[in-house]
């Protein structure tokens, strides 16, 4: 049986935490967006086509309003339950009888809350400079989600793992930070040398923001359905990974 | 046959080479007030932790209130209620938000919120209900602690270490607040440094000490392990030669005080004033002295339990 209550009041604890902080959690990133947006679309717009007819600023757009999804969801679920770790309070999450599954899936539900809210006041800054039309909502909101999902569950990874803050800012640094750069959110990757598109082409985050893009312009480096699937996949190799440390207590349940 | 509320099966808990526990048995009454007790690192927390899911035993299992702890979980987790040791809060949250949010993960939904209200003016907390947690002082954070664990009315309350530091006024009322849990019908768990806390609430007493299992016994009986109680007297002129009989008794010597030890069952404190009065030994104050746990608790592990 599952404790439906139990699994939707952790999730609503998860958002209720990121909302009492929203400055931190919600406008931060967006003024972090309205930076990148002030200094690369208004010095590049003029200079550069990325594809036929879309301008820097209309093809940078959903970059970075992916980017900062993502970023956002990996933040939310590493900062929150790490801190819990930390202060000692994860303890009233372990007594409860919540399973595994009811703790992942509120975990990453409420990641995907927190990235789809700062991908959706992202683009409200981003109208200011731009009216893009969107393609295909629903391949947009399938990459929103889906991409945040798996950094949201990325997120949940590196906190069970980390020991001291260092860690989970080196994940983020090191690894979410660099593929998010890496990921075409700046530039088509056409437009790198060869050898250096098939390196892109391993970058699973360059097939959310791809597909992503392709919600919103119609056009992609990559064939959408190929994203989505890879994507997919991603979603459940991570995930899966997530579960199984879950449920072998690693970290958690000494 | 009555299915107990904890039932500890042999068990065991290696942490590498470190036994924490080893082959650890006994079994909780529905309804007793039963203390744990132990040196630090005798594996108490451990032992709580893992009848909490908090960690998983090596070998062996526990059931609460028939429900194994691995297999029922579920069950297992809705029967106990756990205070743990730390004092841990999550910062975002006042106390009446905290209490709701843990009904929550309980499954429990806004009908149990007169519960809630109703440990917030049990324990005290009713003015300070609204206030974020960071801002409560230790004693208020200890009660939200134990109002959580009492959330969802379980059977079986663990307090592990409760008032740990928490001063003289607040472990009164946290002595009052268990007594009362306990004639409610709640099966108490309490583990404790202040052996005279055991001693007045506790109807039996399981010593752990190095992850083995010392004793379990009732209060009573472990009291009587311990056959001695002592007399202090103060002699009015130190010179005052005893009586031999008496002074074979006599344990300490300082000045005019002398301390003698008494058995219980086979020494008199009338005839040794009698013997005092017969040897003209005149004293000036008397006191007597019955041991309690904390001798009990130092002759079985060696050690003192600060």
């Amino acid at each position: 049986m599952i404790n439906l209550r139990g699994m939707y009041t952790l999730f609503s604890k998860e958002v209720w935490r990121f909302l009492k902080v929203a400055i931190q959690t919600i406008v931060t990133p967006v003024i972090t967006i309205l930076l990148y947006l002030l200094v690369f679309a208004s010095v590049l717009s003029e200079h550069v086509e990325i594809y036929d007819g879309v301008g820097y600023t209309l093809f940078l757009v959903p970059g970075l309003v992916m980017m900062s999804v993502i970023q956002n969801a990996f933040a939310n679920n590493s900062s929150s339950l790490f801190q819990s770790k930390l202060n000692g309070n994860i303890v009233f999450m372990l007594l409860a009888p919540l399973s595994n599954l009811e703790v992942f899936i509120a975990y990453t539900c409420a990641a995907i809350v927190r990235g789809v809210l700062v991908g959706i006041s992202a683009f409200l800054i981003c109208v200011f400079f731009i009216t893009p039309d969107i393609y295909n909502i629903w391949i947009l909101l399938f990459f929103a989600f889906i991409g945040s999902g798996v950094l949201g569950s990325l997120g949940l990874l590196s906190a069970i793992w980390a020991d001291k803050w260092d860690h989970i800012a080196a994940f983020q640094n090191f690894v979410v930070l660099p593929l998010a750069f890496l990921s075409g959110s700046f530039y088509s990757i056409k437009s790198l040398p060869g050898f250096w598109q098939k390196v892109s082409m391993l970058n699973p985050l360059f097939y959310m923001i791809d597909g992503f893009r392709y919600g919103f312009l119609g056009v992609s480096d990559h064939a959408v359905m190929v994203s989505a699937v890879i994507v997919s996949a991603f979603f459940i190799l991570v995930s899966t990974l997530t579960l199984v440390t879950l449920q072998k207590g690693c970290k958690l349940r000494y | 046959m009555t299915i107990p509320a904890v039932k500890v099966s042999d068990i065991s808990k290696n942490y590498g080479s470190l036994k924490a526990l080893s082959h650890v048995d006994f079994s909780i009454d529905k309804g007793s007030f039963f203390g744990l007790l132990g040196p630090n690192g005798a594996g108490k927390s451990t032992l709580i932790n893992i009848m909490a899911g908090l960690t998983h035993a090596s070998d062996g299992n526990i059931d609460v209130m028939g429900n194994d702890v691995r297999r029922k979980w579920r069950k297992a987790r809705n029967a106990l209620g756990v205070v743990p040791q730390e004092l841990a809060y999550d910062p975002f949250f006042s106390a009446r938000q905290m209490l709701r949010l843990q009904s929550g993960y309980f499954g429990l939904g806004s009908g149990n919120y007169p519960w809630i209200d109703e440990l917030l003016e049990r324990l005290d907390l009713g003015g300070k209900a609204d206030e974020n947690m960071m801002k409560l002082s230790g004693g208020m954070k200890r009660r939200v602690l134990i109002a959580q664990a009492l959330v969802h009315k379980p059977s079986v309350v663990v307090l592990d270490e409760p008032t740990a530091g928490v001063d003289v006024q607040l472990r009164k009322v946290l002595w009052e607040f268990t007594r009362e849990l306990h004639g409610d019908g709640h099966t108490i768990l309490l583990t404790t440094h202040y052996l005279e806390e055991a001693e007045a609430l506790c109807e039996k007493i399981a010593i752990l000490d190095h992850g083995k299992l010392i004793a379990n016994e009732t209060t009573k009986s472990l009291l009587s392990r311990y056959p001695y109680s002592y007399l202090h007297l103060e002699l009015k002129d130190s010179s005052s030669a005893l009586p031999e009989k008496i002074r074979d008794m006599a344990v300490s010597f300082k000045g005019r005080n002398v301390t003698l030890r008494l058995h219980r069952e086979k020494d008199r404190i009338g005839n040794i004033l009698e013997a005092l009065y017969a040897a003209k030994v005149s004293f000036s104050d008397l006191r007597t002295e019955v041991p309690g746990l904390e001798e009990i608790f130092i002759s079985l592990t060696g050690e003192n339990n600060d």
